[in-house]
């Protein structure tokens, strides 16, 4: 990384350099700098409604970058070891759709862990690939899924050579990372690309300490989202690139779904934040992690509360732990996370990015600070004094494998029908059935129902586990595909 | 020379201060800290721009926030004092001879430091012997602290700045659970004068109403806060602040004071309606839940 070249931001020095010409604007969007829209302008701010502007000459266009935009992708695939950037728009979502629709087509096999987001299966919607599952190992103890293990990828890899890429999640939603260097190997081996869903990832990139990056391990796509721990405006996100990937036909995919009125407030903050990352993300990221640590360390000495890191390692399903992550397993104080989720909202005025049946998980970013992480840690202590309760042990959730009976294009495409579940053995699924914990899928798009998985299903919920997904909420009657 | 201190007490009210010159200027880890001289009021601190105290009006904060509990609770022997690096409060309480042990938390060294050069005769408080003066934050002082003191006193200032945790539901839970079965908490209650300030202050009330069986609240008159009126929390396990005030044994240590008497201390509990009906306000609405 050429440090003297990543001092400069393309895209928010000619916006500067554009607020100072006063251009008469006769061009979208219509208020004008917000001298159409007081009541905007109030709220925003003078200085944000006027960066709301076009695409034009000095400006470059996002949809074919040959200038400030272009300058500033290049700036950022070398702060992030890449080939290629992309500055991206639509969210981490159109990265992740991009990386999908770029290495499949409609027909193609795709290896995917269980636990991927919901946007890989709705990329599958549109490009009508085929998804082969790898089993996650689930913590008996905390009951997350972990990461994918390299036995289980070979078999899958055995078992359906003609699959054209593998995609991973680096890290998961609670910091566990697989053994990407290996898994790449693997791929490449067998000529699949190797694609990296790190919506919680960003960090990875600019600090040694922290689990490998999948550009630094030899992946050939990575979705990244900046506005997580980069730092960015919510929406913005990018679109890294390995060596050996066309970048025209990346470009192409990119214009299929992209807007062609891309933000400005969106395009500068990424510029903004590559700049702030490459310059400064070593040391702040150093301090997230000793903010995180210190946290965990105060957490386990509450006692009831188990707050994990690296401690968890194995080698295998936990390949590694991303340490600026605070998940905090709460049942042994007898509470839910989700009930620590809502207390800490509720009653502390804490808010926290989300609780599972087992788990809460604190986001702790460069924003903060360590008085507010005691804040954190004396609620914890509170809701301990105050709310904790006899444990319960929910039972812990099983794998069952799924049978791709279709495709999820062909599934959302069909016709369906609701009928009772205890009736839909041997139908094919027609939408999402989602278990927490461990946070993933029973049912997916195109899978064929069994008796196995309808036993389970009733089970777990009776269990109190949070089914989620169905249009039926109380899961009576389930979506299956007309025959 | 027309060199004036501004502080904006809401958007559209401020109180200036002419100043005749500025002593200190300093950025810590936690606040700006700046401290002037003035014609009316003496040397007075700033945080942040916000003043904290003045040479002039200063005794009666300290007087009523360590009085008014000494005067009810019968027998004192350890003290926490969380913020407090000025002195002023610890100097209150060096007064009472039955006190054994003064924890003062403060996590901002630069404050002490200023309030040693600026402010000696607050600063001497903290040269008590029983004084113990801790560097930390006092939510992180507090953890794992259980049945230690018999009466707790929240010396922060600004419920919305570098000190908020000491204005949560976490840190009205931790000092319950640090103090003994008879012990009593007070703290800074704010203004429930302007508009912008009234949230902060019945949240402050519904949380201490809710942490403890005896929570009633005060007032005092101090010039440099906002609208010149500001209220204290007393907040206890046993004792009740007009009930259980011994006037005759207070009265008779002769601690010299400028603004507390045992005859104000039953007065200071009266409120204004407005603010009557505010707190009872949040009481109704905690009972209702």
């Amino acid at each position: 990384m050429d440090i003297e070249r990543q001092k400069s931001a393309p895209v928010y020095e000619a916006l500067e350099r554009f607020r100072r010409q006063r251009v008469v604007p006769f061009d979208v969007p219509g208020h004008k700098r917000g001298r159409g829209n007081p009541e905007l302008v109030q709220l925003l701010g003078e200085k944000c409604v006027g960066l709301d502007v076009n695409s034009m000459k000095p400006l470059d266009n996002l949809c074919h970058p040959i200038s400030v935009i272009y300058d500033a992708e290049q700036l950022a695939a070398d702060a992030f070891g890449a080939a290629h950037a992309y500055f991206m728009v639509g969210g981490t979502t159109s990265s992740v759709q991009s990386m999908v629709l770029t290495a499949c087509k409609a027909g193609d096999k795709i290896i995917l862990p269980r636990n991927v987001h919901k946007s890989v299966i709705n990329a599958l919607v549109l490009c009508g690939a085929e998804p082969v599952y790898v089993n996650p190992e689930v913590d008996a103890h905390i009951g997350i899924a972990l990461g994918m293990e390299l036995e289980q990828l070979r078999k899958a890899m055995d078992e359906h050579p003609d699959a054209v890429a593998v995609l991973v999640n680096n890290p998961t939603y609670y910091g566990i990372c697989s053994d990407l260097r290996s898994i790449v190997k693997m791929a490449h081996e067998r000529g699949m690309l190797v694609l990296a869903d790190e919506a919680h990832g960003t960090h990875l990139y600019f600090n040694d300490k922290l689990p490998v990056s999948a550009m630094a391990a030899g992946a050939d796509m990575a979705a990244v989202s900046m506005h997580k721990s980069g730092g960015s405006l919510t929406q913005s996100s990018l679109l890294l690139l390995g060596e050996k990937m066309n970048t025209r036909y990346v470009e192409q995919i990119i214009n299929l779904t992209q807007t062609t009125s891309a933000s400005y407030l969106l395009l500068s903050s990424l510029d903004i934040s590559r700049r702030n990352l490459a310059l400064r993300g070593r040391e702040s990221f150093d301090k997230v992690a000793s903010m995180a640590e210190y946290a965990r360390e105060e957490i386990n000495s509450i006692g009831g509360f188990y707050a994990y890191g690296k401690d968890l390692v194995n080698g295998g399903s936990i390949f590694d732990y991303d340490v600026t992550k605070l998940s905090v397993y709460t049942r042994d104080i007898g509470l839910t996370g989700i009930e620590v989720y809502d207390l800490l909202r509720d009653e502390y005025d804490i808010q926290i990015e989300f609780g599972d049946i087992g788990n809460i998980l604190a986001y702790i970013s460069i924003g903060d600070r360590i008085q507010d992480i005691e804040r954190l840690v004396g609620a914890l202590e509170d809701i301990k004094r105050l709310y904790s309760r006899p444990v319960s042990h929910l039972h812990n959730a099983e794998y069952i494998a799924p049978i791709v009976a279709t495709t999820p294009q062909k599934a959302f495409y069909s016709r369906k029908e609701l009928i009772p579940i205890r009736e839909t053995a041997g139908r094919i699924c027609g939408e999402f059935v989602m278990c927490y914990p461990p946070g993933i899928p029973i049912l997916a798009p195109g899978e064929m129902i069994t008796q196995e998985i309808i036993d389970y299903t009733l089970f777990a919920k009776e269990k109190g586990c949070s089914m989620q997904g169905p249009e039926d909420g109380e899961l009576e009657k389930l979506n299956v595909l007309v025959e | 020379m027309d060199f004036w201190f501004s502080e904006y007490h809401t958007d559209n009210v401020k109180m200036s201060i002419r100043v005749e010159k500025q002593l200190f200027s300093g950025q810590s880890d936690f606040q700006r800290i700046d401290v002037f001289d003035s014609e009316e009021f003496g040397r007075f601190l700033t945080s942040d721009g916000s003043v904290i105290f003045s040479e002039k009006d200063e005794f009666t904060y300290d007087e009523m926030i360590v009085h008014v509990p000494m005067a009810v609770h019968p027998n004192v022997k350890k003290v926490l004092v969380i913020g407090g690096g000025d002195g002023g409060v610890a100097r209150e309480l060096s007064y009472y001879k039955e006190i054994e042990e003064i924890d003062v938390v403060e996590p901002d060294e630069m404050f002490v430091k200023v309030c040693r050069d600026y402010f000696p005769d607050n600063a001497r408080g903290l040269d008590d012997p029983r004084v113990k003066l801790h560097y930390r934050d006092g939510l992180r002082f507090l953890r794992g602290k259980h049945d230690e003191y018999d009466l707790i006193i929240n010396d922060s200032t600004d419920p919305l700045g570098h000190t908020a945790g000491l204005f949560t539901k976490e840190f009205y839970g931790s000092c319950f659970k640090a103090l003994h079965d008879d012990g009593i908490m007070v703290y800074q209650h704010g203004s429930p004068f302007f508009d912008e300030d009234e949230d902060s202050c019945r949240a402050m009330h519904r949380k201490a109403f809710r942490s403890f069986p005896i929570s009633r609240v005060y007032q005092a008159h101090i010039p440099t806060c906002p609208s010149g009126y500001w209220l204290f929390g007393f907040a206890s396990k046993k004792y009740h602040p007009i009930h259980d005030l011994d006037a005759k044994r207070w009265r008779e240590r002769h601690i010299k004071t400028w603004y507390y008497t045992t005859n104000l201390h039953a007065g200071a509990f009266m409120l204004p309606k407005y603010v009557e009906d505010l707190l009872e306000e949040e009481e109704g609405r905690m009972k209702n839940l």
